[in-house]
C-alpha cells in the first residue's frame, strides 16, 4: 500500500483510501516530502486512540498529499516535525492544545487559542531592555488580541502575539449545526470566500454538480471581496502613514465596490449571497452594467491615487524597507497567500489548484517583483485588484452566455457520502482557506477543520517588526491586516 | 486696559479657531465637508464639562500637571507679542524666561505621564523630551542671532530685522520664518513629527502622554497645547507683520497670518505623510541648520560689512 495518496481538491475521499504509518515513519517521510502543510489536524479514532491526517501541498502540480497515523491510548508524545520543518509550528500547537498529545523537542510549545492566562512569554534580560504590552483592548474598533514588545529603546527586538480571545468554538459548532450562515460568520471580512469553501465541501460530499452560472457568480464575488478589501487596506496604510488623502480617496473608492455587492444580494460584504448548491440571487444584465460602470470608475481612481502616493517621497520613505519578510523566512515558516506572494513565494490556489474556468477565460499568473517589505504588500495590493478587475470583466462577459441556467442546483437535500472526506481550498483575500470536513458511517459529519490564512501568518507579522521602530509596527499589522477571528476560530 | 483684554480674548479663542481651520483645511483637501471651525471650542467647552477620571497608580504630580501646563503657557504668553503687536512685560532676555517657563511645563507633563506608570506614557515622554530638546538650542541660536543684530534683547527685536539688515534682514526673515514654522510643528505635534488624529498609541508622541487625562484636564492639556502654537505663531507674525502699522490694521494682519499659518499646517499635514520616527531628528536639524545659516548671515552682515 502506498504511503499516501494524491487527491484533488472539492473531490470525495473514501476514508477507508487514506494509507495510515506509524508516526516516526510518517514524520521521516514529511520531512522527505518537503512540502507545504495544509492540514494537520488530529480526530477522536475511538477508544481512546486518535488518529492524525496530515494534508500536504504540491503547488508545482495541484496535487494534494494525504496520509494519517494513529496514536493508540497510552501514545502521548511524539519528535516534533517543526524541529525539522519550521512550518509546522502552528499546526503541532494545535494539535497539542486539541488532543494533548506532546510534540517533543518542539522550540516554541505554547497555547494557541486557550490558556491565555498561562501563555509563557519570552523573556528578554537587561538593563535597556523594556516590555511594552499591547492589547487585548484596542483603540479603535478592531478584535481583541495581547501583543508584547520587547524593546531597546525604540527598536523592537522581538513580538510576541497572544491570540484566541476570539475563540468561540466554530469547528464544533460546524459539526451541531453546519450551514450558510454559520460558515460566513466565521471571518466577517472573507464572508464570501469562507462561504465558498463551506458549500464546496457540503456539494462533494452530497454529489451536488452546481452550474456554470452559479459558479462564475460565485467566483466574480470572490473577485470583488478582494478588491474591496484591499481597496480598504491601501486606504488603512495611507492611515497609519497619515497620509491624508489616500485614506480619503481608498475610503470612498471601496464604498463603490462594497455597495455593488449590496446591490448584488442585499448585503455589502455579500453575505447570503453563496448556499450549497449555487448562489441566492441571480445577477440582471441592467446590474451588471451597472457593476461595469462603477469599477471603470473604481479602476481610474485607484490607479490615479496609487500612482500619486507612489511618487510622493514622505509615503515611499515610509513604506519602502519596514517591515521585511525576506523570501527564505517566508518559506521557512510557511507563510500563505498574499504575505507570501510579496515575499516573492508565489503560492496563489487560484492557479495551484485552478478550475476550469482558469483556463476557459484565460486568467494567467502575472509576474510581481516582491521585496518582502511594506512598499511590496502596498504594490501587490494594488496588482491583485487590477487583476481581479480585468477577471471580473471577463467573467460578466462569459456569464451572458449562460442566462437560462438556474442558479441552484439538485440535490441540495441529499445526504452525506458516508465516511467521506473532503478537501475544500477557497483563495480568500488574505490567501487559501482550508475547510476539511469527514463524515461518519452514519452520513454525518464528524469532523470539521478549518484553517485560516492568519493560522500561518501571524508569525510572520511577528517576524517582519525585528528591528523595526516600535512606531512602525501599526504600520506593519496593516499591511498584513491578519484576521484575529479566522486565528482563533 | 483694552488691550490686555485683547491678549486674554486672543488666548481664549485664536487657538481653537486656528485648530478648527486646521481641520477644516484637511477636509478641504480629502474631499470632505468637515467638521465646523468652531468644533474645537464646543469639545472644549464639553471637555471641561466632564467629570475626571484619575487612575489609582498616579500621585499628586499627575493631578497638578495640566494646571502646571496651562499656567506657564499663560505666563509665557505675557512676554510674547500678540495681537496688539506689544507684549505684555517687556524686559530684557525676557526670551530666556519664556524659553524656559514653557520648558517647566513641558517637563511636569513629562513627569506626569511617567507617573501614570503606562509603558506607552514612559515612550511617548521619551520621544517629546529627546526632540525638544533638538528643538531648543536651534531657537536659542536664531533668537540670539536676530537679538545681536537688531541691538534689542526683547521679541521686539523681531519686528526690526529688515530695517537692520536690509536685503539681508529679507534673507534672515526667510529662514526664521522657516526655523519657527518647523518648531511649531513640533511643539504642537503636528504632521511630520506626530499625528494628532491617530488612535495609534504605539505611534503617538503628545497624545500619548495624555492618554489618562480626561474631562477638564484633558481640555487644559488641548488649551495649552493650542496656545503653544500661538505663541509660536505669533513669533512668526512679528516679524511678517510691518511694526508701525495702525494699531486695528495690525490686529487685522495678525489675524491673517494667523490664518495663513492654519491653512499652511492644514495643507503640509494633508500633502505628506509622517515621517518615520528615526527620522524626525533629521527633520528637526533642518531647523538647526538653518538657524546656522542666520547666525552666518548675521555674522556677515556684522563683522563682513
Amino acid at each position: 500500500m502506498a504511503k499516501w495518496i494524491k487527491v484533488k481538491n472539492n473531490t470525495k475521499i473514501n476514508l477507508s483510501d487514506i494509507p495510515g504509518m506509524g508516526i516516526d515513519e510518517l514524520r521521516r517521510q514529511i520531512i522527505e516530502l518537503a512540502k507545504r502543510p495544509i492540514g494537520f489536524f488530529g480526530k477522536d479514532w475511538g477508544f481512546g486512540c486518535v488518529r492524525l491526517f496530515v494534508i500536504l501541498a504540491d503547488d508545482a502540480n495541484g496535487d494534494l498529499y494525504l496520509s494519517s497515523a494513529i496514536f493508540g491510548p497510552n501514545d502521548k508524545s511524539y519528535e516534533s516535525i517543526t524541529q525539522d520543518v519550521p512550518a509546522f509550528h502552528m499546526f503541532e500547537r494545535e494539535f497539542y492544545e486539541q488532543f494533548g498529545i506532546e510534540p517533543l523537542h518542539h522550540p516554541w510549545l505554547k497555547p494557541v487559542r486557550l490558556n491565555q492566562d498561562k501563555y509563557p512569554f519570552f523573556e528578554m534580560e537587561g538593563e535597556e531592555v523594556h516590555q511594552v504590552a499591547v492589547g487585548p483592548i484596542h483603540a479603535g474598533v478592531i478584535e481583541p488580541g495581547h501583543f508584547r514588545f520587547m524593546c531597546n529603546g525604540e527598536t523592537v527586538y522581538h513580538l510576541e502575539i497572544m491570540l484566541g480571545y476570539q475563540h468561540r468554538g466554530v469547528e464544533d459548532m460546524m459539526l451541531k449545526n453546519p450551514s450558510n450562515q454559520l460558515a460566513e460568520s466565521i471571518n466577517g471580512d472573507s464572508a464570501i470566500a469562507y462561504n465558498i469553501a463551506y458549500s464546496q465541501a457540503i456539494e462533494a460530499l452530497k454529489g451536488i454538480e452546481i452550474s456554470n452560472k452559479a459558479q462564475l457568480i460565485r467566483k466574480a464575488a470572490l473577485e470583488m471581496e478582494r478588491m474591496a478589501i484591499h481597496i480598504g487596506d491601501l486606504g488603512a496604510i495611507a492611515g497609519d502613514i497619515a497620509y491624508l488623502m489616500g485614506a480619503a480617496v481608498f475610503g470612498a473608492t471601496r464604498t463603490l465596490v462594497i455597495n455593488t455587492m449590496l446591490s448584488f444580494c442585499g448585503s455589502r460584504f455579500g453575505r447570503g449571497l453563496v448556499t450549497v448548491g449555487g448562489v441566492n440571487y441571480d445577477l440582471s444584465e441592467a446590474a451588471i452594467q451597472d457593476a461595469l460602470k462603477t469599477f471603470d470608475k473604481v479602476g481610474k481612481d485607484v490607479d490615479r491615487m496609487v500612482n500619486t502616493m507612489l511618487k510622493n517621497s514622505t509615503v515611499m520613505s515610509r513604506l519602502e524597507k519596514t517591515g521585511t519578510v525576506s523570501m527564505e523566512r517566508a518559506k521557512e515558516i510557511g507563510l500563505v497567500g498574499m504575505a507570501a506572494r510579496s515575499s516573492g513565494v508565489d503560492i496563489d490556489t487560484r492557479f495551484d489548484f485552478p478550475d476550469k474556468w482558469m483556463g476557459e477565460l484565460d486568467i494567467k499568473r502575472k509576474p510581481f517583483k516582491a521585496s518582502g517589505d511594506v512598499n511590496s504588500r502596498f504594490k501587490l495590493r494594488y496588482k491583485e485588484v487590477k487583476e481581479s478587475l480585468s477577471m471580473i470583466r471577463k467573467i460578466f462577459d462569459k456569464l451572458k452566455e449562460y442566462k437560462d441556467e438556474p442558479i441552484i442546483a439538485e440535490g441540495v437535500n441529499n445526504n452525506y457520502s458516508s465516511d467521506a472526506m473532503v478537501i475544500s481550498l477557497a483563495e480568500g483575500w488574505r490567501g487559501e482557506i482550508v475547510h476539511i470536513v469527514m463524515t461518519d458511517i452514519n452520513r454525518k459529519i464528524s469532523r470539521y477543520k478549518i484553517k485560516d490564512p492568519s493560522f500561518n501568518n501571524w508569525y510572520g507579522l511577528a517576524l517582519a517588526v525585528r528591528n523595526n521602530g516600535v512606531s512602525d509596527f501599526p504600520l506593519c499589522n496593516k499591511s498584513f491586516n491578519l484576521s484575529y477571528s479566522g486565528n482563533d476560530l | 486696559m483694552i488691550l490686555k483684554m485683547l491678549n486674554l480674548i486672543v488666548l481664549l479663542f485664536v487657538p481653537f479657531l486656528m485648530m478648527g481651520l486646521i481641520k477644516k483645511t484637511k477636509a478641504f483637501w480629502a474631499g470632505r465637508k468637515g467638521v465646523s471651525i468652531f468644533q474645537p471650542m464646543y469639545d472644549f467647552v464639553k471637555l471641561i464639562k466632564k467629570d475626571f477620571v484619575i487612575s489609582k497608580t498616579t500621585s499628586v504630580v499627575f493631578n497638578i500637571a495640566p494646571l502646571f501646563a496651562i499656567a506657564t503657557v499663560l505666563f509665557a504668553s505675557m512676554f510674547v507679542p500678540l495681537a496688539t503687536g506689544k507684549a505684555l512685560i517687556i524686559i530684557p532676555a525676557g526670551v530666556i524666561v519664556f524659553a524656559y517657563t514653557l520648558g517647566l511645563g513641558k517637563f511636569m507633563s513629562l513627569v506626569a505621564a511617567m507617573d501614570t506608570g503606562s509603558s506607552f506614557e514612559g515612550m511617548g515622554a521619551s520621544r517629546e523630551a529627546c526632540f525638544t530638546s533638538i528643538v531648543e538650542p536651534a531657537f536659542f541660536l536664531l533668537i540670539a542671532s536676530v537679538m545681536v543684530l537688531t541691538g534689542n534683547y526683547t521679541f521686539g527685536s523681531l519686528s526690526h530685522i529688515i530695517e537692520s539688515a536690509g536685503s539681508y534682514g529679507i534673507l534672515i526673515t526667510i529662514f526664521a520664518v522657516i526655523v519657527l514654522f518647523i518648531m511649531m510643528l513640533v511643539e504642537g505635534s503636528r504632521v511630520p513629527v506626530d499625528d494628532p488624529a491617530t488612535h495609534l498609541e504605539l505611534t503617538m508622541i503628545h497624545e500619548v502622554m495624555i492618554l489618562d487625562n480626561s474631562g477638564c484636564d484633558l481640555a487644559l492639556y488641548s488649551w495649552a497645547n493650542g496656545i503653544k502654537m500661538l505663541l509660536i505663531s505669533s513669533l512668526i507674525a512679528c516679524m511678517v507683520i510691518p511694526h508701525n502699522l495702525p494699531m486695528l490694521l495690525h490686529i487685522l494682519c495678525y489675524l491673517l497670518v494667523m490664518g495663513i499659518i492654519s491653512i499652511a499646517v492644514g495643507t503640509v499635514e494633508s500633502g505628506m505623510a509622517r515621517i518615520r520616527m528615526s527620522h524626525v531628528f533629521e527633520f528637526i536639524f533642518v531647523m538647526s541648520s538653518l538657524s546656522l545659516v542666520v547666525m552666518s548671515l548675521v555674522m556677515a552682515k556684522m563683522f563682513g560689512g
